[in-house]
C-alpha cells in the first residue's frame, strides 16, 4: 500500500514509488538516489521528533519529515 | 555568455588539475596531503565561494597547480553559487584546468559515479581516485570499473596516505593523454528531442566544443526553470528548456534515472563497507536520543566555556605585549603627536586586530575537530527542529552560540553553512547576542545604578538583572532573523537534505590546516580594516589638539586635561552634535562621546567615561572612582545624569546598537561588500535607539525617571 515515507515506521524497507515536491528539492532527492525503485528505511528519528534519518544507497541522509511527505514508498 | 578571459599567467603555466567530488568524500584531506602545507584561498569571481590553491608536484621538474573545487552532488544548479563548478571546470572566469580528478568514496560508489558520469559526458580529460578503499571489506576491482567507465579508476585511501604516489603518477600520465570516450547512458529517444531543440537555441561560446554541447543541453535541461536564480542564461536558451519541460514529460527523472540506471547496471556488486567496530559503536552513543543529546550538550558547553573563560588568558597576554610594545614606542620616540599616533592609533590597532585571534583560533579548532569527525552534521541534525522556528537550518546553531562570546569568529563560522540566504540572516543576528565585550559595560552600570538587593527572598537583583539582558537579547534575536526571514531576507526555502557521514578520527594535520586558513584570512582581510578605523578613531579623539600641560603638571590636572581635551575632539564635537537625537533616550553628550568610543569596540565605553569624567582612561569596570564619579554626575538643573531609568535605556541601547566595527569589517569580508555590512549597522542602531527611546519615555510616563 503506498504510503508517505514519513509515515513509514522505524527500520522497516520500503520502495520509493514516487517522488514528488518542489523541482529543486526533488531533482537533488533524485540526484542523491532517491529514485523509483530503490530501497529506503528510516533508521533514526531526532531527539525532538524531527528531522528523520534516512538509509539509502548505503548512505546516511537527514531530511524533515514535512520534506519527506514528498516521497511515497511502499 | 562571458568569452574565455586571457589569462594573466605566463604562457608555460603549471598546468592545472581540479579536484571535485561529493561533500565527505575526503577530498579536503586528499587535497592537504597532496599540496604539503601550502595552499593559497582566494574567492570566485562574483560570488563568495572560496577558491583555494596549492601546488602538486609530479615529478622532479614538473609541478601542477591544484584547485579544490566546493563539493558538489551534481553539475546541475539553480543559483549562482551553485553555477561555480561548471564554469570553472569549462573555464569561462579563470583558466580552465587541463585535468579533473573526481574523488569517489568507495563506500558510497554509485553516487559518486553519478558526477563523474557528468564530467564524461561533457569530454573532460578526468581520472576518478577512488578514496577510502581502507574502509571496504574487500579490495574493489578497479580494472573492471575502468573498463566500463573508461577513464582511469585509481584505489586511494587520503587518510591512510595509501597509493597517493600511484595517483600523481596516474594524473602525470592523463595530463597528456586524450579525453576520456562518452559514456554511453541510456536515454529515452524522445529526449533526444528535446536536447537536439536546446542545442539548436545555444549560444556560439556553448557549441564551442561540438562533442559537448549535448551535454551542456542536458545541464540546461536540468537546471534552468522557472525559479532559478542562474547567472548569463540567453533568453532563447532559456525558452527552449521552458518549452521542452511544457511538453508535460518528466524531463529531471528521465535525465537522473537514465544516469543511475547506467551505473547500477554496470557497479558488479553493491558496494560493501567493512565492518567498523569502534566507529560504529561511537556513532551508536552520538546518535542515541538519551546519550547522544547529553554528548552534544557537553561537547558545546566545552566550546562556548573555551571561547568563553580559555581564551581570557591569551587576549590579557596579547593586551599586555600590545602595551609593553606601546610604552617602548613611546620610550624612544620624541613626545609629541606622532609618538601618540605610533603607540596609540597604530599599536593599538595592530592590537585591536590580533586580540581576536585566540577566540578565531579556538573556535575553528573546535569546528575543525567536529567537521573531520563528521560531527557538524549530527550537531544540524539535533538542533534543526529548534532553529528551523527562526527560519533557518540546523547548521545556523554553531555559529549562534557562538556569538554569546564573540560576533567576530561566530561571523567567520557560518562559512559551515550551504546556503547563502541562511548565512546571511545568521549573519544579521548573530551580532545581537550578548557577547563578552558588553559584559564589562553591563557591570558598571549595574554596579553603578543598582545598590545590590535581593528579590524573592535571596535572589540577587544585579544577578537577575544580567540574566534579563541575555534572555532580551536572545528574544529580539529570534524575533529579528523571524521579521528578516519574512521581509528583506525572503527566498525559496532551501531544503534541509543533509548527509550524516560516518564516524572518523579527525586528522590534525586537516583540523590545523582550517585554524591556521581562517586566521590568515581575518588578519590579510578583516584585520585592515580594524587597523585603519582605530587609526580613524584615534584621530579624531586626539584632534584638534590642546595646548600640551608642562611636563611637571599634578595628577589632577592631567585628569582635567584629558576631559578637555576629549570634549573638544573632533568626536567630543560629535557627541556634542548629537546630543538632540539621543536626549529623548537620557543620554548626555558626554554618554554621546562613550558611544563614539566604544565603536572601536564596546568595552572601550568603560575607559572613554573615564576620560570624560576626569578620571583618567586607566580605570575598568569595577573601579569605585568610576562608579562615583558617574553618581555624582548632574544635570545643568541639578538633577543627577544616571538614574536607574537611564542606566537601563543605556543597556538596552548597548544591547542592541551595532557599536563594533570588526564586526562590520568581518561581515564585509564574508559578504564580498559593503551593502550587507550597512544593512547591519542601520537596522541595529534604529532597533537600539527605537527600544532605548520606548524604555526611557515609557519610565517617564511610569514616574520611574
Amino acid at each position: 500500500m503506498p504510503r508517505p515515507l514519513a509515515e513509514l515506521p522505524l527500520n522497516t524497507p520500503a520502495t520509493i514509488v514516487a517522488v514528488g515536491g518542489d523541482r529543486a528539492f526533488r531533482r537533488r532527492l533524485l540526484e542523491m538516489g532517491l529514485l523509483p525503485g530503490t530501497t529506503v528505511s528510516i533508521t533514526n528519528v531526532a531527539p525532538l521528533g524531527d528531522p528523520l534519518e534516512l538509509t539509502v544507497r548505503h548512505s546516511r541522509l537527514s531530511i524533515r519529515r514535512s520534506d519527506a511527505r514528498a516521497v511515497t514508498v511502499q | 555568455m562571458p568569452v574565455p578571459s586571457p589569462s594573466s599567467e605566463p604562457a608555460a603555466a603549471a598546468p592545472l588539475v581540479a579536484l571535485l567530488g561529493n561533500p565527505n568524500t575526503g577530498k579536503t584531506t586528499l587535497f592537504n596531503r597532496l599540496t604539503g602545507q601550502q595552499a593559497r584561498v582566494g574567492n570566485y569571481p562574483g560570488v563568495t565561494v572560496e577558491r583555494t590553491t596549492g601546488r602538486l608536484a609530479l615529478s622532479d621538474t614538473l609541478t601542477a597547480e591544484l584547485l579544490d573545487v566546493p563539493g558538489a552532488y551534481s553539475l546541475a544548479a539553480r543559483s549562482p553559487e551553485e553555477q561555480i563548478t561548471l564554469r570553472t571546470l569549462l573555464g569561462w572566469d579563470s583558466p580552465a584546468p587541463d585535468l579533473v580528478v573526481v574523488v569517489a568514496n568507495a563506500t558510497q560508489l554509485s553516487r559518486s559515479l553519478y558526477l563523474a558520469v557528468q564530467l564524461l559526458e561533457l569530454r573532460f580529460r578526468c581520472i576518478v581516485a577512488l578514496n577510502m578503499i581502507d574502509e571496504l571489506a574487500e579490495p574493489p576491482n578497479t580494472d573492471a570499473l575502468s573498463a566500463w567507465l573508461g577513464a582511469p579508476v585509481i584505489p586511494i585511501s587520503a587518510q591512510q596516505k595509501t597509493n597517493l604516489d600511484g595517483l600523481t603518477q596516474v594524473i602525470r600520465f592523463a595530463l597528456q593523454g586524450p579525453p576520456p570516450p562518452a559514456p554511453e547512458v541510456p536515454y529515452p529517444v524522445a529526449l533526444s528531442e528535446d536536447v537536439d531543440a536546446v542545442v539548436a537555441a545555444m549560444p556560439p561560446a556553448w557549441a564551442e566544443v561540438p562533442l559537448r554541447s549535448r551535454a551542456l543541453a542536458l545541464w540546461a535541461l536540468s537546471s534552468i526553470g522557472e525559479e532559478d536564480e542562474l547567472a548569463d542564461i540567453p533568453p532563447p536558451l532559456r525558452a527552449a528548456v521552458l518549452a521542452a519541460h511544457a511538453r508535460g514529460r518528466d524531463i529531471d527523472l528521465e535525465i537522473i534515472s537514465a544516469r543511475y540506471t547506467f551505473i547500477d547496471d554496470h557497479l558488479p556488486t553493491q558496494d560493501a563497507a567493512a565492518d567498523r567496530p569502534l566507529a560504529d559503536r561511537i556513532d551508536r552513543v552520538l546518535l542515541h536520543p538519551v546519550w547522544g543529546f547529553g554528548v552534544f550538550v557537553a561537547i558545546m558547553l566545552v566550546m562556548f566555556q573555551s571561547l568563553f573563560a580559555w581564551a581570557d588568558p591569551f587576549i590579557g597576554l596579547i593586551e599586555s605585549l600590545v602595551g609593553l610594545t606601546g610604552e617602548l614606542a613611546a620610550g624612544v620616540l620624541p613626545p609629541g603627536i606622532l609618538a601618540d599616533l605610533i603607540t596609540e592609533g597604530i599599536i593599538g590597532g595592530v592590537g585591536n586586530v590580533i586580540v581576536f585571534l585566540p577566540q578565531i583560533l579556538l573556535l575553528f579548532l573546535f569546528i575543525g575537530l567536529m567537521e573531520d569527525a563528521g560531527y557538524m552534521a549530527r550537531v544540524a541534525y539535533l538542533m534543526d527542529r529548534i532553529m528551523r522556528a527562526l527560519g533557518l537550518q540546523g547548521q545556523a546553531f554553531v555559529p549562534m552560540l557562538s556569538g554569546f562570546a564573540c560576533a567576530v569568529p561566530a561571523v567567520m563560522a557560518t562559512r559551515t553553512m550551504p546556503s547563502r540566504r541562511d548565512r546571511l540572516l545568521t549573519m544579521m543576528v548573530v551580532p545581537l547576542m550578548t557577547c563578552s565585550a558588553r559584559l564589562p559595560v553591563y557591570t558598571l552600570l549595574i554596579a553603578a545604578l543598582y545598590p545590590p538587593s535581593e528579590a524573592w527572598g535571596n535572589v540577587p537583583v544585579q544577578g537577575l538583572m544580567m540574566i534579563g539582558l541575555y534572555l532580551f537579547s536572545i528574544g529580539v534575536s529570534l524575533f529579528a532573523a523571524w521579521a528578516m526571514s519574512k521581509t528583506v531576507l525572503r527566498g525559496p526555502a532551501v531544503p534541509f537534505l543533509m548527509e550524516l557521514p560516518p564516524f572518523r578520527v579527525p586528522l590534525p594535520g586537516n583540523v590545523a590546516r582550517m585554524m591556521w586558513q581562517r586566521a590568515r584570512l581575518f588578519l590579510s582581510e578583516a584585520g585592515g580594516v580594524i587597523l585603519v578605523c582605530t587609526v580613524l578613531l584615534w584621530g579624531l579623539l586626539s584632534f584638534p589638539q590642546q595646548t600640551p600641560l608642562p611636563d611637571d603638571a599634578p595628577p589632577a590636572a592631567v585628569s582635567a586635561w584629558e576631559a578637555e581635551q576629549l570634549s573638544s575632539s573632533y568626536a567630543g564635537q560629535f557627541g556634542h552634535a548629537i546630543e538632540p537625537v539621543i536626549a529623548p533616550l537620557g543620554f548626555d553628550w558626554k554618554i554621546g562621546v562613550g558611544l563614539v568610543g566604544s565603536f572601536a569596540a564596546r568595552e572601550v565605553f568603560v575607559s572613554t567615561m573615564g576620560l570624560v569624567y576626569g578620571i583618567g582612561g586607566e580605570v575598568d569596570e569595577e573601579s569605585p572612582s568610576l562608579r562615583d564619579a558617574m553618581r555624582a554626575e548632574t544635570r545643568s538643573d541639578g538633577k543627577p545624569v544616571y538614574t536607574p531609568l537611564v542606566g537601563m535605556s543605556l543597556m538596552i541601547f548597548f544591547a542592541l546598537a551595532c557599536q563594533c566595527m570588526s564586526t562590520l569589517a568581518v561581515v564585509k569580508r564574508e559578504t564580498g561588500g559593503y551593502a550587507w555590512p550597512a544593512f547591519l549597522f542601520v537596522y541595529m542602531t534604529a532597533l537600539a535607539w527605537l527600544c532605548s527611546f520606548v524604555v526611557y519615555q515609557g519610565g517617564r510616563l511610569l514616574g520611574l525617571g
